[in-house]
């Protein structure tokens, strides 16, 4: 990142490079504040080097002219729902992708967040990232499963795709000595910065598991007991409930593939209990529920 | 060099595999006694971080045990505990444990012979594997002499 790449803070993109759904998002937004429909506008503005962007919350509506999206917003803005400073506004409304939206319905289900305060701005969205993100390949939510206004032709979703789980399944043929071996030599990077907590739209506990101390459940330091036990709790703690979104690895500094693990728990929640998080608000996740009568094969 | 007696822990919920246990006792069954059970109302009140505690007190292996499917005594208990170990043991196994030190059973109160039966296979299979010198390695060395070898058996 070069710091000279800086755009001036604050400077509005001319009209004439901005594309079409941008400026219908911007009129949208304007509207929406000017009415008092939302007290606040979550989106992404312009950031200070070439290729990021800032998450911006636009109070006026002459501010929606900050507005912007394109394949630089590759963050997840859902996650800032659950923060108290936000719940305390009163209905906002927020920009998304299929994947944000997937987190909200979460969210819906969780009763974290009341659809009554949200106005859900969705975009349609072929992908972020430059390079795409992997993720976005698989996408199964280019047009959001969840929204009030949709900017961008709605592109039919993809169902599931095998193709997501290529990494994984190559895990999965290593032995437990292997796997034992790549993560905990993964794992011994952690700094225990909880990065992937803070940017995660679903850890929504006010109080996380590993800060409480009485009892102390998860060794707080970053040694590899620690960091083992860490990783093992934020991915089981989001087993059902994870949408893939990627915000964990993408977060975290040390470049720990903390996806494989999720996509891991995506696909035994699929396969075993065929169901996938945040597509609807209303089916219940696996473990929140149970079948009379079913079985398992590894409980004698 | 004294034989080798794994460090392991049980979870029995209190109203089948706890009272199987006892059954198994006043029968006067034989069965070795290499596991510490821990007594919890029902299988659905075991956190999965019981299970990763245990490993970093230095557990061999680990034994979790409560009423058949149907008979649970909070009527759906073991309906979650089921789902959510089937989810928790595929993370387990990707993320490197050895699934044979994880044992998962129904035992009834009447089973006091398939109790028996069980905790002899439990603790012959633990047996023979040995320690789980795998994850002592990752328990911090302040800590590895007391959890690996303290309590006794």
């Amino acid at each position: 990142m070069n710091i000279n790449d800086k755009s001036p803070a604050g400077e509005v993109a001319t009209m004439a490079e901005v594309s079409e759904v941008v400026k219908k998002l911007r009129e949208r937004a304007k509207e929406l504040l000017a009415s008092g429909a939302v007290k606040m506008i979550i989106g992404y503005g312009d950031g200070y080097s070439k290729g990021k962007t800032v998450p911006i919350f636009i109070t006026k509506p002459e501010d929606a002219d900050r507005l912007i999206f394109d394949a630089r917003c590759q963050n997840s803005l859902s996650m800032y729902l659950k923060t108290a400073e936000i719940k305390a506004k009163g209905k906002i409304g927020i920009v998304v992708k299929g994947c944000d939206a997937r987190a909200i319905n979460v969210l819906l289900l969780e009763n974290q967040v009341k659809r009554e305060n949200l106005h859900i701005l969705g975009m349609v969205c072929e992908g972020v990232g430059d390079p795409t993100q992997d993720k976005c390949g698989w996408c199964m939510a280019n047009t959001p499963p969840v929204y009030d206004d949709l900017f961008g032709e709605p592109i039919p979703n993809k169902g599931w795709n095998e193709e997501t789980f290529a990494e994984v399944l190559k895990l999965e043929a290593m032995s437990p000595a292997e796997l034992w071996k790549f993560w905990t030599e993964q794992f011994d990077k952690c700094i225990k910065c909880y990065a992937c907590r803070q940017a995660c739209p679903i850890c929504t506990c006010t109080r996380c598991i590993t800060d409480k101390n009485q009892p102390q459940w998860v060794p707080t330091s970053p040694h590899s007991e620690g960091n083992y036990h860490w990783n093992l709790t934020r991915a089981f703690h989001l087993a059902g409930r994870c949408v893939g979104c990627n915000a964990c690895h993408n977060a975290c500094p040390m470049d720990i593939p903390l996806k494989l693990i999720n996509w891991k728990l995506i696909k035994v929640v699929y396969d075993d209990y065929n169901f996938i998080a945040g597509m609807d608000s209303a089916t219940l996740p696996p473990m929140e529920t149970y079948k009379v009568g079913e079985e398992t094969d590894f409980i004698k | 060099m004294a034989e080798f007696h794994p460090k392991t822990f049980a979870f029995f919920c209190n109203w089948c595999t706890y009272t199987g246990a006892d059954l198994a006792g006043t029968s006067r069954m034989l069965y070795p006694a290499d596991f510490r059970v821990i007594k919890v109302p029902c299988t659905g009140r075991i956190d999965f971080e019981f299970i990763v505690k245990a490993f970093e007190q230095g557990a061999d292996g680990v034994w979790i045990s409560g009423c058949h499917i149907g008979d649970c005594h909070y009527n759906s208990g073991n309906y979650y505990a089921q789902r959510r170990w089937a989810i928790f043991r595929q993370e387990l196994g990707f993320l490197g444990i050895d699934l044979r030190r994880l044992k998962f059973s129904w035992i009834s109160a009447a089973e006091g012979r398939k109790f028996a039966v069980e905790a002899k296979e439990f603790v012959e299979r633990i047996t023979e594997l040995g320690p789980y010198t795998e994850f002592h390695s990752i328990i911090p060395k302040t800590r590895e002499a007391e959890a690996v070898t303290g309590g006794g058996n």
